[in-house]
This record gives C-alpha cells, structure tokens and sequence, in this order.
C-alpha cells in the first residue's frame, strides 16, 4: 500500500471526466488521497469540485476514468463500479453534504444510530432478531449508542441528544453531519465545504476536529473548501481545479505561490487584497515573502486577466465530443451565432462568479456582486 | 366581528347585543346563499314535467341552525377562547400532563377490552348486536388499516393511495380459498397476509424510482387495476356478484358458531344470539389491531424502523450513509401491505361476502385521510381520527331524527363527506400536523423523555 513516497495511498483517482449534456464538469482528472492526510480540493464555483464528490462517492457514474480505493485490510475497490449505498457499506467512504442533509425531524442521537444502520441491521438478524428482542441486539445497541455518546461529546452537542437535529444552530448542524459520516465507520471522509456559513470562532472549532479526527483515528479526509484560513491552516496536500481541469496540485505553500493558481483562482483583480489577507494569517507568513515579487507582476497580469473575462463564453461548452480545447471553443463561439444560443441554457447553470469568495471584505463583495450581474455571469 | 369580541372584557349586555347582531348577519348570508341552492329545487311530476319545488321549512332550518350557531359562537365561544387563552398565557409552561394523560394507552386498552361486555350490559344482548358490529368491529377494522398504511406513509414517507389494493387480495386471498379448497381461516388469516404483502413488493419494484406525485397516481393506478381484475376475472372471482357464503372463523378449530347443539351458544349454554360471534370478532380484530400496533412501535425501535424514518426525511442522506434504499422501501410496502392483507382477511370472514365495490378508491382516500387526519406517524391520534371518521359515519346513519327536522327523504350520511371535509379543513387549520403533531423518538440519550415537535419533521417526498 505504502508507494515509494512512503505515503499510504488510499484513494487513486486517475483521467476522472465528468460530461453532462455539452458541459465538461471534470476534465481528465488525477490525483491522490493519502492516510492520514487531508487533502484540500480547492476551486472557484462551479470549477466542478461537488461532482467530483458525487462521483467517488457513487451519486454519479463518471464519463470516463477510474477511482481506486485500497482499505486498510488491502481489499480493493473499483468505485465507478459500485452503486452509491455500497460506496459506503463496503468501500467504508463517508460523505458530507455542501447543503446540509441532516435528519432534520429525527434527534441527534436518532441521526448518529441511523449512520450506524448497517452493523445494527445485521446485529438484529435483519429486524426478525430484533423483533424477538434478541440479547444479541441489545448489547449491539448499546455499543451503537456509545458510539454515538462518543461522537457527541467529541462535537460538544452531547447535551442536546434529544433534540431534533433540525433544531440546532448552523454551525453545530455542520459539526453534526461530520459526526454522522463518522459514525458508518469510514476510512475516507469526504467533507463538502464544511466551513461555509460558518462565523470564524465555529470555523476554527472545525479545524480542531478535523486534526483530531485525521490524527486520532489515522483518517484520510477529501476536503472541498473555499475558506483560505481552512485550507492554509490544515490540509496537508491541496488540489485546484478550474472549470474541470486540475491546475495545481502540491502542499500548500507551493499551490499558493502558483501564479497559475493565483490567476485563475484568486481572480487577478483581487489579489493584492488575498495577498494581504493571506499575509495577516499565520499560516500564510511564508507566502507574505514571495508576495512582492507576485505584486510587481500585477499590472501586467490584471490587464491581460481583465481581457480574458470580457469576451469569453463562461464554460468550454462543448456541442461535439471531438471539440475538446477549451480554447478553441472560446474561440469559435463568437463566430457561430446557433451555437452560442444552444449555450445560453448551459451557462445559465454554470453561471460563476469571476472570484472566489474568499476572505471578502465588503467592499469586495460589493464589487462582486456587481460583477456578477454585468460581467460573465 | 371578531375584531370586537377581541375589546378587552366586554360587558355581558354589549356581548349579548354583538351576539344576536352577528346572528341576524349571519342569517341573512345563509338565506341569501341558500335561497336558490335549497329554497328551490327543479323535479319532475309524474307527467314528466319540470316543476318547481319549494323547501322553505329546509331553508329556513338552515338559516335558524346558522343563526343559533354564529350566537353561540359569539356569545360563549369565542369569550370562553380568549378567556382560555389568556390564562394559558398567565400559567407557567409547566409541562406536567395529569395521570390521565400520562396513562391514556392503558386506560384505552382496558376499555376496549370491556366494552363488549359493557354494551352487553347497558343494551341488552340484542341491543348490544349494533354497538359491538357496527361501531366496535367497523371502527378497528379502520385504525388496523390505518395503522398499516401508516408504516408506509407516516414512517416511510411513500405517499400510497392504492393501499385498498392489499385489502383486497387479503379479502380474496380468504374468499377464494376457503370457498375452493375449504381451508380454514386460521390458516388463512397469515396466508392471506403473506399474499398481501407479496403483492406488496411486486408493486414496490416498478415505483421504486418514482417520488412524490408520481408514485401517489402509479399505487393508484394499481389499486385500480386489482379492482378491475376482480371485476372481470368472472370465472374465479365471480365478478361483479362477488363472492358469498364465504365460511365463518371458528373458535380456533373447536367450536364452531352456529345453532346446532354442539355451536358456541349451546356448548356455553348462552342464549342463541348472533352476538356471541359478534364479540368473538371483535375481539379477533382487537388482537390483530394490537399486533400492527405492536409490531410498528417494535419496529420504529430496530434499524429498520430508524431507516425508513430516516428515508422519509432525506433519502440521498441515507444512501450516502450505506443504506440500501431499494430495500428499505420494499420492506416498508410489504408489511404495510400484510397487515392490509390481514384487514382483508378478517373483513371476509365477518361479511361472509365480499365484491369488487369494497374496494373502490374512495377506501384508500379515507384511510389515508384517517392517517393524515391523525397526525402520521402516531397511533394514538390514528385511533382517534379513525373513531371520529368511521364512527361518526355509523352515528350519522344512525339519526333518525333529523329525518323529523328536514323531512323523510332526508339521508343524512350522504352529508359524511361534506361534513368530513369541513372538519379536515377545520383540523388542518388549527392542527396541520394532525391530532398528535409530535414525534416521540425512537431512542432517547439522557433521562427526561419528551416528545419533539413536528416542526422539523418531514412528509417524506417518495
Ligand atoms: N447533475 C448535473 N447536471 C448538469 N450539470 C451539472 C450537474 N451537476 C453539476 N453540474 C455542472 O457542473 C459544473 C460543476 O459544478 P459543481 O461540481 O457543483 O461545482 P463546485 O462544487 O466546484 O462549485 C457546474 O457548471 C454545474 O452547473
Ligand atoms: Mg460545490
């Protein structure tokens, strides 16, 4: 399992392309997750991150490519292959959800037994056992409601087990759904941006116990994140991606110091202010260094940046399979009115903003706004 | 109007005044509305003309009854509301129900255990004959049915408005068979459950990908299609004429109920009554009522329960947490469907005749709304929403004397759906969860148990 880096591998992803209807999602994607490790997977909205999520995790059946996950036992398996429930039950890869899906009816300790569903439901010799009320059951109960008490009290909502989920401010409902993907016994964990929403003494609450979760149980975590503070500050390997497409892949030193990044992610127009906010954060002291040299280059840059969003169609929306460059499109598209018009619905649905909101102050959310609603969007 | 019987403390005279103001309003919106709906009525004579016919003793009772109505309303009512209101607002949330609540199952179930004998009796053998068939055994039949679409529905969140279809095999799975091969119900009271359920799983799989809407017209169209097979399937189920002389349950294989010397009555040595079969079938669907009742709140404690629960309020949640969907829906349908399947079977035995027109889609409606009505999930309020539908219908039949007010051709349970559906419009304004709008969960973590409201909880979507 080990390769020669000396890292555990767990999960390989490798040529992964998603394509719905005309619109490349994922394009050609490879990287790796590593236990122990969390890795971040990083980009703009609409960069394809979420699907690349659904397609590990077996809510979509990718296009093409292949996702191999080795368990610690050494059993390997094919996820495209498998449907989604058993992406769970025997790949042992739990989810989050970037919009919430809790039991929101059910209480917390309900939320935590049905993550537990499996082992119980086969504890119970399939409901027949259970119905007789089986001592074989009950003692699989109990050790499913400790597991349960231990995971609460791990995310401090110990004492309001009784309540419905639905009940529970946002950021103890994030801290919940991580507990529950817990609680089916993963050994991948794959978490939706699990700090979006959240206010910054929550955000850092999150980041204690994903290192507690990565180090105390050897976890390997899929991080989809757009807060820079998470992402600098805790993962240990980050992959970007930019309309489907990986541009960097590194630790995180070295993907914020890709000029590649810093265009394509950060938005050019923005960066001296991500510059300076990234210089405010520890993590970030070293970057601070290399940020003279990225400011000089500014001007330049910003210019060319500013041309590039004027006149593109948003995504490389594709209407023949053969007509891969994206450039190419970009291209083409100014030239073939019926085409651009067989666009207009799919750029609806990928409608981005030009940046990510990362770190905003209000006056660059004012301004993004505005762009989004003048400008590519 | 309501607006003044909100002034604070309004002095008795002033009350009586606005009272009898709103009355006479109210009376005249009801004349004018009904003047022509009933005041008239177009008929034809014997020589096949069109005349007019004029109900003025009918408009006028309407009128009277809504006047009474709206006075009362304003005059006690709404005080008595407010009054009520004020001192729930004044008292301390102390949320300590008295022993009556707290002991409400068990009281119940010692009353329906009685109640046979109690209406024996009040009424006399004879007389208890209506108290014990038409109210006793019609009722339960209704919270058994109930209850069983209620696993489907109110746990799992499967909208099915075909659930009369597993009614229907239940009835015909012991019709059939005992009439062509003489088994006995006691053999086929699980047979016919199993049957029902098998059925149940066979519709499961074609709507397994449906949700919401469309699965509520595709379990429909499967009700629908069971009738219509028994309708025109002639030569095994006989049609439209239905089965009859379908035999009678016996006393578990030893004593059979009949007038000859070695009958229930005579074996007893109680006086021939017809009664005695009776209270044994009440008692049968009591059994039967309190297993679906058994069964469900042991279920909703086990995975599976948790799972379909769960379902109902996110199902791509529960796939990503390793729950295979496919079947936990297919387990919901089936046992929702075997206990439609025992319903049928006992309803069989206790008509001795059954036709495809007792299982029209107006059945699964109104066990559906007896759920909805209920609050879904809750067995309690179940209950309750099946005695006041079903019984309410039996007592409808039952006054005569509104034949008196509104003259004899005056059948007043035709009027149960309109006043059903008044009163479900009503209870879905004040209670839109139903009767019992609380969940009280499946397993609790610390000591104090309390019941969560429903607020959270969702319908289900599939
Ligand atoms: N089921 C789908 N059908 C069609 N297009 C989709 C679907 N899911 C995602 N997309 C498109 O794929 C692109 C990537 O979306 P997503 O993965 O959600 O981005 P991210 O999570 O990085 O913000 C978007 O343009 C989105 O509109
Ligand atoms: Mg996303």
């Amino acid at each position: 399992m080990a390769d020669m880096t000396g890292k555990d591998t767990i999960l390989s992803v490798e040529h992964l392309s998603m394509i719905f209807g005309g619109l490349i999602a994922v394009n050609d994607l490879s990287f790796q997750a590593h236990r122990g490790e969390i890795t971040a997977l990083i980009g703009p909205n609409g960069a394809g991150k979420t699907t690349v999520f659904n397609c590990i995790t077996g809510f979509y059946k990718p296009t093409q490519g292949m996702m191999k996950l080795t368990r610690k036992t050494g059993e390997e398996f094919l996820l495209e292959r498998l449907p989604d429930f058993k992406v769970n039950r025997e790949a042992k890869v739990a989810r989050t959800f970037q919009n919430l899906r809790l039991f929101s009816g059910l209480t917390l300790l309900e939320n935590l037994l049905v993550a537990q569903h499996n082992a119980l439901n086969k504890a119970s010799y399939y409901t027949i056992g259970g119905l007789f009320g089986l001592s074989h059951y009950k003692t699989h109960a109990a050790e499913a409601k400790d597991k349960a008490r231990f995971w609460l009290d791990r995310i401090g909502l110990l004492a309001r087990a009784d309540d419905p989920a639905g009940d529970l401010p946002y950021g103890a409902q994030r801290r919940l759904e991580i507990a529950r993907a817990m609680c089916t016994g993963p050994e991948l964990l794959c978490l939706d941006e699990p700090a979006a929403g959240l206010n910054p003494r929550e955000s850092d609450e999150l980041n204690k116990l994903l290192l507690a979760i990565r180090d105390d149980h050897n976890m390997a975590i899929l991080l989809i994140e757009h807060d820079m503070s998470v992402v600098m500050g805790i993962s240990d390997h980050v992959v970007v991606l930019d309309y489907g497409k990986k541009i960097s892949d590194g630790t995180p030193n070295h993907v914020k110091n890709d000029p590649a990044v810093i265009r394509a992610y950060l938005g050019v127009e923005d960066v001296e202010e991500e510059l300076n906010a990234l210089a405010a954060e520890p993590a970030a002291k070293a970057a601070a260094a290399a940020a003279p040299a990225l400011k000089s280059e500014l001007p330049k840059l910003a210019t060319e940046f500013k041309r590039e969003r004027v006149n593109i169609p948003p995504p490389p929306v594709l209407t023949l399979p053969d007509e891969v460059p994206a450039v190419a499109a970009k291209t083409k598209a100014v030239a073939e009115p019926a085409r651009v018009a067989a666009t207009v619905a799919a750029k609806k649905a990928v409608a981005r903003p030009v940046k990510t909101p990362a770190k905003k102050t209000t006056k660059t959310a004012a301004k993004k706004t505005a762009k989004k609603k003048g400008g590519r969007a | 109007m309501t607006a003044q019987s909100q002034t604070q403390a309004p002095s008795q005279g002033n009350l009586f005044q606005n009272a009898i103001r709103d009355a006479i309003y109210a009376g005249i919106v009801v004349f004018g509305l009904f003047i022509l709906l009933i005041g008239f009525k177009t008929d034809q004579n014997i020589k096949n003309e069109l005349i007019l016919v004029q109900r003025w003793g009918l408009l006028f009772s309407m009128v009277a009854a809504a006047m009474a109505l709206r006075f009362v309303t304003t005059a006690f009512i709404q005080p008595a509301l407010a009054a009520r209101k004020a001192a729930k607002a004044a008292a301390k949330p102390a949320e300590k129900h008295g022993w009556l609540r707290d002991n409400f199952a068990k009281l119940a179930l010692i009353f329906l255990v009685i109640y046979p004998f109690l209406m024996l009796a009040l009424t006399g053998v004879n007389g208890s004959l209506k108290w014990v068939d038409n109210f006793g055994i019609q009722i339960l039949i209704y919270v058994m049915l109930a209850w069983g679409l209620n696993i489907v529905v109110g746990l799992a969140g499967l909208l099915d408005l075909g659930y009369v279809a597993f009614y229907a095999v239940g009835a015909y799975a012991y019709a059939l068979l005992s009439s062509y091969f003489g088994l006995s119900f006691w053999i086929l009271l699980p047979l016919a459950g199993i049957l029902a359920a098998f059925w149940g799983v066979i519709l499961g799989f074609p709507v397994l990908r449906l949700r919401g809407d469309y699965l509520a017209i595709v379990t429909l169209a499967f009700g629908e299609i069971i009738r219509l097979v028994l309708i025109n399937w002639t030569a095994v189920t006989k049609g439209t004429f239905g089965v009859s002389g379908i035999a009678k349950a016996t006393l578990f294989g030893f004593v059979e109920f009949n007038a000859k010397p070695d009958g229930f009555a005579a074996t007893f040595g109680l006086q021939m009554s017809t009664v005695w079969y009776k209270i044994f079938l009440y008692y049968l669907i009591l059994a039967l009522c309190l297993l679906t009742a058994y069964v469900t709140i042991r279920l909703r404690r086990l995975p599976i329960g948790r799972a379909w629960e769960a379902l109902r309020e996110d199902e791509i949640a529960c796939r990503s947490l390793g729950i295979n969907t496919t079947t936990t829906k297919l387990t919901a349908f089936a046992i929702g469907a075997m206990f439609g399947g025992f319903a049928g079977a006992f309803f069989a035995v206790r008509q001795g005749f059954v036709s495809p027109e007792s299982f029209v889609f107006l059945e699964s409606a109104v066990i559906l709304a007896i759920v909805v009505l209920g609050g879904m999930g809750s067995l309690g309020g179940i209950a309750i929403a099946a005695i006041a539908m079903i019984g309410g219908t039996e007592l409808l039949r039952q006054m005569d004397f509104m034949k008196v007010i509104f003259g004899p051709d005056f059948t007043p349970e035709l009027y149960r759906m309109l006043i059903f559906g008044l009163a479900m419009v009503v209870v879905m304004l004040y209670k839109p969860r139903g009767f019992v709008g609380t969940r009280e969960p499946s397993d609790f973590m610390h000591a104090e148990r309390k019941a969560i409201s429903g607020e959270f909880t969702k319908e289900g979507h599939g």
